[in-house]
This record gives structure tokens, C-alpha cells and sequence, in this order.
């Protein structure tokens, strides 16, 4: 990090009084820690996309094409034509304001330009101008204004200031969803070769090598192959799963940061003894190794082209249905872009648990079941061995990430899951957990070190409401389904809420599940699997 | 300002019809109405129907606000989260008859902790629900003036609406409530300082043409009096196209039907649209089984894709030596295969390992 993050008392003081100045009027200040560094060439090179160049947001001149402005203005209006919600929101705002104190990071940050309302009007603005009759007669008082350079830098600082977690979306009278115009705004940046890395490189290594980090098939087998052996250690279990098998009946595609990053690689250390627990008949894949989806930050268009490997390699190695793990924006693109996109799936089979025989009838065209609807049907059915006091040291509240929540709505199945692994389980207050869950700032490609000082603003109201139930309760686990969340929330909760640690809801499940062959340790509840010691002095958990 | 520059032109239009409207009556009281309801069926419809209606709903992008519909013995929320049409149905007409996510809004505040803190905040839709309903219902009510004989349920709302009788003829509790309402609706926009932040003059405009609407209107019913007789048949002509203009109808009545007429040829062309606008939303209006039924998008156009062939043909050497298995022991076109790994070679990473 450039620069010095405030202390949190410092950084809760937040001036919410607007400026003097019309919010045309006030032009992007670049602050260090509130954006993000562009993307580099070779990576729009790499995808494909228009004017690859290199460029630093201090430049003056961000190098814009030749006739920069027809491209926004063409961009805009094919898009008006394609999108049924780009052409409507932005009509019919009739800026109430509602939306505007439900924003993270306008919460966080109190910088007007940061109510959704306004983050529209960025784009509306030039809607109006060139677009409607009343923005081309009357101009700034219809609500118009001109396309400029700065305008564009506007966009890119604030578009990027979106995590795209449709919380304001909830509160709208008309359902307008921020998420759609930050996408668009994104898309219309690209035109001009503008984005940013931290979500162009993952999704330009997803696409060559399947996963973000670039993992090629040798590294992402060896790092799958290094969590067994911690595995191995933590329980005396061995459950070393296969690679690209054909004939295996479920492919499993997880994010890929379950393979590398922590606390995500304990999650997956949950997936590989539940399947091991089951004797499942699954197989990983080392082509489509990544079930994170960062076109859904960049383009509608590179969506599909990552997504595509998902049927792709299911269609090849043969299997009957998929399953997926947690993972927060994978999920919005599986459950609302995935059939559309890439579908329809007839090779494979309407999903049945080979465990229970359950059928998983809401995923009957998609064919993909979340690791938490099979994981809540098995519980229910009694078919895991569980043991709640392997976890008594664990306290856990539920976070629920945007996209499961927001554009899925697998609200009740992870909670499930957490009371039958937990001996205790509390939810944050109401406003801040379910349709109304606060993103963790870090999401929809913002999660760089470069831009901290911007997610930990962003982060105030998860991180407050973590805090509420760490002291009313003494919660000292933050459970989540989301591989970003995974990498953003630990920290946030280290900066506005101290003691509280962040894990998979599997690992929980991999901590409580009662394992045939497990070590002598193990089966007395002395060490989980972050192979800690649980020395029962301390017994009752909570905050040291 | 933008307050300002909203009400002049406001002024300016009541102005023009009471000084103009008696001198001019054909103009104000028969071409501008026919114009302007002209202006407002065609504009909603070229809205509707050709604008927002012609672009598709290429992805199904519902913002679910419940539990989906997964296992039978979980609770499935088949409103906020709806899997069937009818669920839609309800869904839409909550939100179209009683703002259900209006509703939910709250007023967050940060207080020394810092701790925040999210309280119930009913006042905007206290004000809008009051706003709407009173303009629904002030507008059937007018039909008593364009019928003949007047649908039953006129005189009902009539009654409904005098109630409790305050003054001689009975005060219309949806004119008082119609005129609080967006007195509430403009000094939220004037006080709160983030909503003044983001108001345009397109923002005032129609809140101070229904207030002269609303005013024009008291003012006709109980104070400057105009023959109600006369404005009867006036508009029974309009409505069944044989326009005419008794004489002796007041200036205010001139003012009061201009400035209706304004607001709906102003409707289509401004935000007011949102009225047609919220049925078309699709975070509200599409079923949320988006895994169950498949959603059709109809432009879904070919993008570039790498297939497991061409990622086998870059990595096969690496996949065979850590025994992945692979589909073919040479790549088909050995050329081919070594120019990708070459081209790809120069991107490469040094974080493989």
C-alpha cells in the first residue's frame, strides 16, 4: 500500500455534507487507496479487446482512441437496443433517493457520487444529452451535460467504485440495479481500452490456462495434491481426488482459490472429506478449474467465454450434472447467465443426489446444484456423521454474499448447515444480513491492496455489524460461501472488528464430519483443519 | 436555482392560459387538450411498445429478496423470491399498488463507536403512497365530468372521498391529501441536503405543475367558482369528439385544463414515464427459476471460446508429464499446436509454479 490507511475512529468520521458545487461541476480527485491501477496491454491484448495500450490514471492524456467520443455514443446506443433494462433505467429514475444511504461504500465514504443515484446519473447524464429530445434542446437543465475526457475519468473512478452487489436494487420502487449500469459503464470503458487488472488479468488467465491466477494443469494438480497432504496431517485421512476422469458422474468446479489462497484452501479441505466421507463419484477439472467468473466484471461477451468451459468439459469427460462450491458471483452467473449463455445443457442429467436420491428440481435445465443445497439434502437425510463439539471453539455468524443472496436467494441452506455443524449460531442484525447483506468492498474486481483504503470505507457497515454480534455474543467466526469474500473479509473484520476470523461454511463441515480412519487426535476433537491445536483450557471460545 | 427555474416555468404556463384561455377558447380548451392527450397515448406507447418493448430481456436478472426455491422442507419465499407467474403477480402488484421496496427503507446514520445504525424511514413512502392513490382517485373522480350517465362507482368515491363534510361543496380529502403530498414530496427534495444534491429542475417541475393542478382545482371548487354546467358539456364534447365551448367558463378553468394538458404531453418525455416504466423492470417482473426453466436471450451471439482442445494442445506435454490424463498424444496439427504455445509462451506467467 502507497500510503497510510487512518485509524478506524479517524476513518468512522465521514463528512456526509454534499459540496457547494453541483455535482457536475466537481471534477474525480484520484486519491491513492480509493482506485484501482489500470489494466495492463497485454491482457486487453490477450482477450481481444479494442485499443490496448499502456496508460497510468495520473497521466493527463489516458490515450483514447480516435474519435473516442462516436464509440461511447455507438456503445451506448447498441446497448440501449440490446438491454431492456439499460434502455429503461435510464428512463425512469425519478431520483427519490432511496437508494442513496444503502451503498457501502457511500456509507463508508460520504462522497455524493457514491449514492447509486448519482452513479447512474453519471451515465444518464450523457443519456439525456445525446439521446433524448429534451437533453438535446435544453440541455443541463433537461439534466444533460457533454461528454468529455473528464467524464470518462469520472466513470472509471466510480465505476470502479461499484462492487456491483445490487443492495440499492432491494431498496428501488422501480427495481433499478445499479449492477447493470456499472456493467455497462464498464463495457463502454473497454471501448476504449480502459479497465482494470485486477479484473482483466484473472479473467485473461481464466480463459487460457481455466482458472485466475494462471494456474497451468500440473500447478493446479500439485497445489490440490499439497492441500491433501495438509489434509493428511490435520486428520490422517487421505482424500485425493481425481483429475479430468471421464465417466465420473458429478464434475465439481470450485473457485480457484480454494486451491491456493487462505482461509479458502480449508473449505476445500471440507469438499474433500465430505466426498470422501460419501465415496462420491466426482471428478475436479484441471481446463475448467475455476468457477469464479471475472467477465461478469468486464463484458457481457467474456461471460460467456469463460463460462463456456463449464458445459464444455462436462460435455467431454461425460458426467451426469455438476456441482458447484462457494462461490459468490460464480453463483450469479450460474443461476442467471450460465443456460442462457451457454445452455441448453441436454447432455447432461436433471441432478440427483446419489446419496439421498433427492432431485435437485431446481436446477432441472441447469443441471448445477451449490455445494450447500447438496451438503443441507444430505444432513436432512442423516446421512453425514456430524459432531458439533469439534467446532465448540468456533462461534460463527453467517455473511451472506451479494449474488447468493441478492440474485439467487440461498439464504436458508448455509444456515442450516452451520447449526447442525455448530453448537451455536447467531445472525447479525436484520439489516445487514439477507436481501439486505452489506458487500464485503472488495468484490467485482476492487479487492487490490492498492485500493484498501476505499474497501475498508466500503467495509464500515459489514464490519460494524461483525463487531455487534463479536460483542452481544461473542461470535468470533465470520462464515461465508464466497472464495472473495475469502480473500477481502479477513481484512475488514481485523480492521472494524478484531477476534473474528473468516472461513468456508465446509470447513465447519470438514471440522464436524465423523471420518472412518480418522486420526486418534482428530476423533477426540483435538485439532481442526487448520491442524490448531484445541486444548480444551480455554473452553467456550470467543474473543482473547 | 434548478427550484426556481422549475416553478417560473411554471408560472409562466398558468399565466399564459388565464390570461389567453377565455380569448382563445377553442385553442385552450379544445386543440391543446386533443394535442396533448394525442402527445401522451402516442408517446407511452412509442415508450412501451418501442423503445423499452423492443429491446429484449436478454438475461434473467431478477433481484431475489427471499429464500429461493430449493428443498420442499425449507420455507420458499414465493413472493420476494417468486418461481411461478403468479408469484410475479403478487410480487408486481405489491410494488405497483403498495411500493412494497419502498417500503423497506431505512436512514443510516454513524454514530461515535462508531457504531451504525439503520433506522425505519416511512416518511417518502408515507408521502408517495398518499401522492398516488390521491391522484388515481382525484382522476376517476373527473370522470363524472366526460361521462354520461357517470359510472357507478363515481359518485361512490364522491361520497367516499367528502366524508367528513368540511365546508359547502364537501372538501375532497384526496385534493387536501394530493397537495400535502407533494408539499412533503418538494420540501424532502429542498431539505434533505443529498436529495437537493441530486434533483434536477426536471425533478421540480412536476411536483409544482401538480401543485398548481391541485390548486387551480380547490381554488375552482370552493372559492372562484365556474360554471360547472358549462365545463360539464364542454367535456362531454371532448370525449365523444364533438367539441364545443359554452361561454362564461372562468379563466381558472382555462389554467386548470392547460396545465393538465402540459403535464400530460410533459409525461412520456421525462421521468414520469416510470408510471408505464416499473411494470417492464426486470429485477422485479421475471420469475426468479432462472436454473429450473431456461431464459431465452434472443441476440446470443458467438464469442471467442478456448476449447479443451486447444488447451490440451498447448499443455499436453506438462498434463502427461504430472499424469493428467489427455484425449490425444500428438496435436492433429503439430504447426498449429506449437505456433498457440509459442504465441502464448510470450504472455506466459511467472507465477505457474
Amino acid at each position: 500500500m502507497s500510503h497510510d490507511i487512518p485509524k478506524p475512529e479517524e476513518m468512522a468520521r465521514i463528512n456526509f455534507e454534499p459540496p457547494e458545487r453541483d455535482w457536475t461541476e466537481t471534477p474525480v480527485i484520484f486519491k491513492p487507496g480509493t482506485y484501482n491501477y489500470p489494466a495492463g496491454k497485454k491482457n486487453v491484448e490477450y482477450l481481444k479487446m479494442p485499443n490496448p495500450h499502456a496508460w497510468a490514471v495520473d497521466d493527463k492524456d489516458w490515450g483514447l482512441p480516435d474519435k473516442w467520443k462516436e464509440k461511447i455514443l455507438g456503445g451506448m446506443s447498441d446497448r440501449l437496443e440490446k438491454y431492456r433494462s439499460f434502455s429503461l433505467f435510464m428512463d425512469i429514475c425519478v431520483r427519490c433517493g432511496a437508494c442513496a444511504d444503502k451503498c457501502h461504500f457511500f456509507m463508508g465514504s460520504g462522497d455524493p457520487k457514491n449514492m447509486p443515484v448519482l452513479r447512474a446519473e453519471l451515465l444518464r447524464s450523457i443519456y439525456r444529452k445525446n439521446f433524448t429530445v429534451a437533453g438535446k434542446i435544453l440541455g443541463s437543465l433537461a439534466g444533460g451535460r457533454e461528454l468529455t475526457e473528464d467524464v470518462i475519468k469520472e466513470w472509471y473512478y466510480y465505476f470502479y467504485q461499484c462492487t456491483e452487489c445490487r443492495r440499492c436494487s432491494v431498496f428501488c420502487p422501480y427495481g433499478i440495479d445499479t449492477a447493470e449500469i456499472t456493467m455497462m459503464g464498464r463495457e463502454l470503458l473497454y471501448e476504449l481500452g480502459l479497465g482494470i487488472n485486477w479484473a482483466l488479468e484473472p479473467a485473461a488467465n481464466c480463459f487460457r490456462t481455466g482458472n485466475h491466477l494462471g494456474l497451468q494443469p500440473h500447478t493446479f494438480k500439485d497445489n490440490i495434491e499439497f492441500v491433501v497432504d495438509e489434509l493428511e496431517t490435520a486428520t490422517g485421512i487421505n482424500a485425493m481426488p481425481s483429475f479430468n476422469r471421464k465417466g465420473a458422474e458429478i464434475l465439481f468446479i470450485t473457485p480457484s482459490a480454494d486451491v491456493f489462497a487462505e482461509p479458502a484452501i480449508y473449505t476445500l479441505m471440507g469438499y474433500l472429506l465430505m466426498f470422501k466421507y460419501l465415496d462420491l463419484d466426482v471428478t475436479f477439472s484441471s481446463y475448467a478449474s475455476e468457477g469464479g467468473n471475472f467477465g461478469l466484471f468486464t463484458s457481457h461477451d467474456t461471460i460467456k467465454s469463460l463460462n463456456a468451459k463449464m458445459y464444455h468439459e462436462s460435455e467431454r469427460l461425460g458426467v451426469k450434472w455438476i456441482l458447484g462450491g462457494e462461490c459468490g458471483h460464480m453463483w450469479r452467473v450460474v443461476h442467471q447467465y450460465m443456460d442462457t449463455l451457454n445452455g441448453p445443457a441436454n447432455h447432461l442429467e436433471v441432478p440427483k443426489s446419489p446419496i439421498t436420491g433427492t432431485v435437485f428440481e431446481n436446477t432441472r435445465s441447469t443441471k448445477m446444484v451449490h455445494i450447500c443445497e447438496f451438503t443441507s439434502d444430505l444432513i436432512k437425510h442423516n446421512k453425514l456423521k456430524l459432531d458439533p463439539r469439534r467446532n465448540r471453539k468456533v462461534i460463527p455468524t453467517f455473511h451472506d454474499s451479494c449474488n447468493p443472496a441478492r440474485a439467487m436467494g440461498i439464504l436458508e441452506e448455509p444456515r442450516y448447515i452451520l447449526r447442525n455443524v455448530c453448537e451455536q449460531f447467531y445472525d447479525m442484525p436484520e439489516n445487514t444480513i439477507r436481501e439486505q447483506t452489506f458487500c464485503c468492498a472488495g468484490g467485482a474486481g476492487l479487492g487490490n491492496d492498492e485500493n484498501m483504503e476505499m474497501r475498508l470505507r466500503g467495509g464500515l457497515p459489514r464490519g460494524n455489524a461483525v463487531a455487534h454480534v463479536r460483542d452481544k455474543h461473542g461470535v468470533n467466526m465470520l462464515a461465508c460461501i464466497c472464495a472473495i469474500d475469502k480473500a477481502t473479509l479477513p481484512p475488514l473484520v481485523e480492521y472494524w472488528a478484531p477476534g473474528v476470523d473468516v472461513c468456508g461454511v465446509h470447513e465447519l463441515v470438514g471440522n464436524a464430519l465423523v471420518m472412518p480412519g480418522e486420526s486418534d487426535e482428530r476423533k477426540a476433537g483435538k485439532i481442526n483443519l487448520r491442524a490448531q491445536e484445541l486444548d480444551d483450557e480455554s473452553e467456550g471460545g470467543g474473543d482473547a | 436555482m434548478k427550484a426556481i427555474t422549475a416553478l417560473v416555468a411554471v408560472i409562466v404556463l398558468f399565466a399564459i392560459a388565464y390570461m389567453a384561455g377565455p380569448s382563445a377558447k377553442f385553442v385552450f380548451g379544445v386543440a391543446i387538450p386533443y394535442a396533448a392527450l394525442a402527445i401522451f397515448i402516442g408517446g407511452i406507447i412509442y415508450r412501451v411498445a418501442f423503445k423499452w418493448g423492443k429491446a429484449p430481456v436478454p438475461f434473467a436478472i431478477a433481484t431475489t429478496c427471499g429464500q429461493q426455491k430449493s428443498h420442499p422442507w425449507i420455507k420458499h419465499s414465493s413472493i420476494e423470491n417468486p418461481s411461478t407467474t403468479g408469484g410475479v403477480i403478487v410480487r408486481m402488484a405489491l410494488e405497483v399498488l403498495t411500493f412494497r421496496s419502498l417500503f423497506r427503507n431505512t436512514r443510516m446514520s454513524v454514530k461515535d463507536g462508531p457504531r451504525v445504525t439503520y433506522d425505519g424511514e416511512w416518511l417518502l413512502w408515507a408521502a408517495a403512497m398518499a401522492f398516488h392513490w390521491s391522484f388515481l382517485i382525484i382522476v376517476l373522480r373527473h370522470m363524472r365530468f366526460f361521462t354520461e350517465p357517470v359510472p357507478f362507482f363515481v359518485p361512490l368515491l364522491q361520497t367516499v372521498d367528502g366524508f367528513f363534510e368540511i365546508g359547502v361543496p364537501a372538501l375532497y380529502l384526496t385534493g387536501a391529501g394530493l397537495l400535502a403530498a407533494v408539499g412533503v414530496l418538494f420540501l424532502r427534495r429542498l431539505l434533505d441536503p443529498h436529495v437537493r444534491y441530486i434533483s434536477l429542475a426536471a425533478d421540480y417541475f412536476p411536483l409544482f405543475l401538480i401543485m398548481g393542478i391541485a390548486i387551480t382545482g380547490i381554488l375552482m371548487r370552493h372559492f372562484m367558482k365556474t360554471d360547472i354546467v358549462g365545463v360539464k358539456e364542454m367535456a362531454t364534447g371532448l370525449a365523444t369528439f364533438q367539441p364545443v365551448v359554452p361561454d362564461g367558463i372562468a379563466p381558472i378553468f382555462f389554467a386548470h385544463m392547460f396545465l393538465v394538458c402540459v403535464l400530460l404531453a410533459y409525461f412520456p418525455f421525462s421521468k414520469l414515464t416510470h408510471m408505464a416504466g416499473v411494470f417492464m423492470s426486470p429485477t422485479r417482473n421475471l420469475r426468479c427459476n432462472s436454473r429450473e426453466v431456461r431464459h431465452i436471450n434472443p441476440w446470443n451471439h458467438p464469442v471467442r471460446v478456448h476449447t479443451y482442445a486447444e488447451y490440451e494442445d498447448e499443455f499436453r506435454d506438462k498434463m502427461k508429464a504430472c499424469d493428467l490424463p489427455v484425449d490425444k498424444q500428438e496435436s492433429d496439427e503439430p504447426d498449429k499446436g506449437k505456433a498457440k504455445a509459442k504465441g502464448a509462451d510470450k504472455k506466459k506467467k511467472d507465477d505457474d509454479d
